[in-house]
């Protein structure tokens, strides 16, 4: 791919005797998405505020444009747009007043700055809602707004952090949208997110991180391709479907969890529709093979709290 | 654990530039924003204090405390006293509350601004703060006719730089408070001692001379008061080098520091 934005080498970020990032080794390209995915505490979040500036490392080099994050943070921070995982948007204020007050912040002149703002409410729906203050907001709205006032610098690097935790499917969907226009226009996103649908709708790449390391990098497809297959057969748990589906499949993978019984194979479509017409069994179904799969495999079903 | 890098970071100088006002220019956006509300209540507290205390006690004390009427010898004191609640309220409740509940300071420092600029200018939005609730009681004290000297406009700067200390003092209480309801114990072991002990409502030099002593080498308002009783009369009763010195001497000490310990505590 083309040009490397964003470096890492031998990253690692340590809290007293907590290593919440571990020597990762990183690169972010220009133009493309990049998700950053793992389960809480995986050192997500860390590793993006580091990249903006507002952690220092603990060792390790970490390069945005060329520019070192802790030589050129005032730099770094003019060329990248912050959308927190946490809404921090500022309640003293409306709506288009957290725009201007945020542009300042960013040194952009008054009329440049009412433009923007203005063309940013539109870009996230919000006019109508311009003279409103922040709590009378939905968790839509205020997603939107926090992508928009991240854009009030024009960035070329976006960092988004669960953008689209806690929205409805509408919600959802047109932050995504919004997330490929700017895709499209080159911005480079970085993006991090529970929701595997969204990282394979959205990401050129996919990064896997567990307990501050990398475990996986890849496209989405072809992580599911090398880690779970194609196909996956799903059924609820009984001991005789089980023996029956080991003597039938000996080659694919089988996963008892909770209720559920999943068989993963890399066999070409069709395998299991024959096997269903033989062994007709209730409430199985066949599904694609997805990035969660992929991501349970690798990280394990246990919770993380 | 304090290693002595640590220890040395805690008094580091600050690296500030212009992007400094532009965080007390937020505060003074949301102000003006409520103007009517942050100017008018604070009209009353004046006029209720120098009308019930200054002629009702008044009365009793009879003619004159240290040559002055009651209402006369206790106006600077309530001028100090509002420089001292609005800086000091300002950086412990108003700046905990945009730290902690607002994440205001987060979504600042994700721009060009750095976080030592977001707590310097949080100090110096904290004076002016002190600034204007002193221009208000001035205007109330004036309009009593309680004001003999020219000088008595000096007394906005004796409340900016007071204002400061006082920030600077309340943002240190910030950087250790683990929640809200710590800024009990600055309020009622040290706000509230100043408000009594400090030359306020009677003369620190009739106090019992431990207490005097106390009053003047740690309690920043016995210097207040007096600066601002002498731009008011042209007297005070403590030598008026010694308070610009005092002032002068701890206000960037406890700048420092409280910069410093609000880095510490959020930047991990």
């Amino acid at each position: 791919m083309s040009e490397v934005l964003i470096s890492a080498e031998k990253l690692t970020k340590k809290y007293d005797d907590f290593l919440a990032v571990d020597n990762i080794d990183f690169q972010v390209f220009k133009g493309e998405c990049c998700g950053f995915l793992g389960p809480n505490g995986a050192g997500k979040t860390t590793t993006i505020k580091m990249i903006h500036c507002v952690l220092p490392l603990t060792s390790g080099e970490l390069t945005v444009a060329g520019m070192n994050v802790s030589e050129s943070p005032r730099e770094i921070k003019k060329m990248i747009g912050v959308a927190p995982q946490e809404e921090n948007l500022d309640p003293d204020f409306s709506v288009i007043t957290n725009l201007l007050v945020y542009s300042r912040y960013f040194d952009i002149p008054g009329e440049d700055a009412s433009g923007r703002a203005e063309s940013l409410l539109k870009f996230a729906q919000l006019e109508d809602k311009r003279n409103v203050q922040i709590d009378q907001l939905s968790t839509g709205m205020k997603r939107r707004l926090i992508l928009a006032r991240a854009l009030i610098n024009e960035p070329r690097v976006l960092l988004l952090d669960e953008p689209t935790t806690g929205l409805d499917p509408q919600g959802r969907h047109l932050i995504w949208d919004k997330i490929r226009s700017l895709k499209k226009q080159g911005v480079t996103i970085i993006l991090t997110t529970h929701y595997m649908d969204e990282a394979a709708e959205l990401c050129d790449r996919t990064l896997i991180m567990d307990n501050g390391k990398i475990i996986e990098l890849g496209k989405p497809a072809e992580l599911v391709k090398k880690h779970v297959g194609e196909d996956v057969l799903e059924v609820d748990y009984d001991p005789d479907v089980l023996k029956f589906l080991q003597e039938r499949f000996p080659e694919a993978r089988l996963e008892t969890a909770g209720e559920r019984i999943r068989v993963f194979t890399d066999q070409p479509h069709g395998v299991f529709e024959d096997f269903l017409k033989d062994f007709p069994t209730k409430g199985a179904t066949i599904r694609n093979a997805n990035l969660e799969d992929v991501f349970l495999k690798l990280t394990g079903r246990q919770l993380r709290e | 654990m304090k290693t002595p890098d640590a220890r040395a970071k805690i008094l580091q100088l600050p690296k500030l530039s212009y992007r400094t006002w532009k965080v007390w220019r937020r505060n003074l956006d949301v102000f003006m924003k409520t103007w009517k509300v942050n100017f008018f209540p604070p009209l009353l507290e004046p006029i209720f204090y120098l009308a019930v205390l200054g002629t009702g006690l008044g009365f009793y004390i009879g003619s004159s405390i240290e040559g002055y009427s009651y209402t006369q010898f206790i106006a600077p004191g309530i001028v100090a006293i509002t420089i001292m609640y609005s800086s000091f309220f300002e950086c412990t409740y108003g700046s905990f509350v945009r730290m902690y509940y607002q994440k205001t300071f987060d979504a600042i420092i994700a721009t060009p601004i750095s976080i030592e600029e977001v707590i310097a200018g949080e100090i110096v939005w904290g004076a002016t703060r002190a600034v204007i609730g002193c221009g208000i009681v001035l205007a109330v004290v004036a309009a009593f006719g309680l004001i003999s000297s020219p000088l008595f406009l000096l007394i906005l700067v004796v409340a900016f730089f007071s204002g400061l200390l006082f920030s600077a003092l309340a943002m240190c209480f910030t950087a250790l408070a683990p929640s809200i309801d710590f800024f009990n114990y600055p309020q009622y072991l040290f706000i509230t001692p100043m408000f009594v002990l400090s030359g306020t409502f009677f003369p620190v030099t009739k106090l019992p001379e431990t207490i005097q002593i106390f009053a003047q080498t740690v309690l920043p308002l016995t210097h207040t008061v007096n600066l601002t009783r002498w731009l008011m009369f042209g007297r005070s009763e403590i030598s008026i080098f010694e308070s610009v010195l005092w002032i002068a001497i701890i206000t960037p000490f406890f700048f420092v520091l409280a910069v410093n310990l609000m880095k510490r505590k959020l930047i991990k």
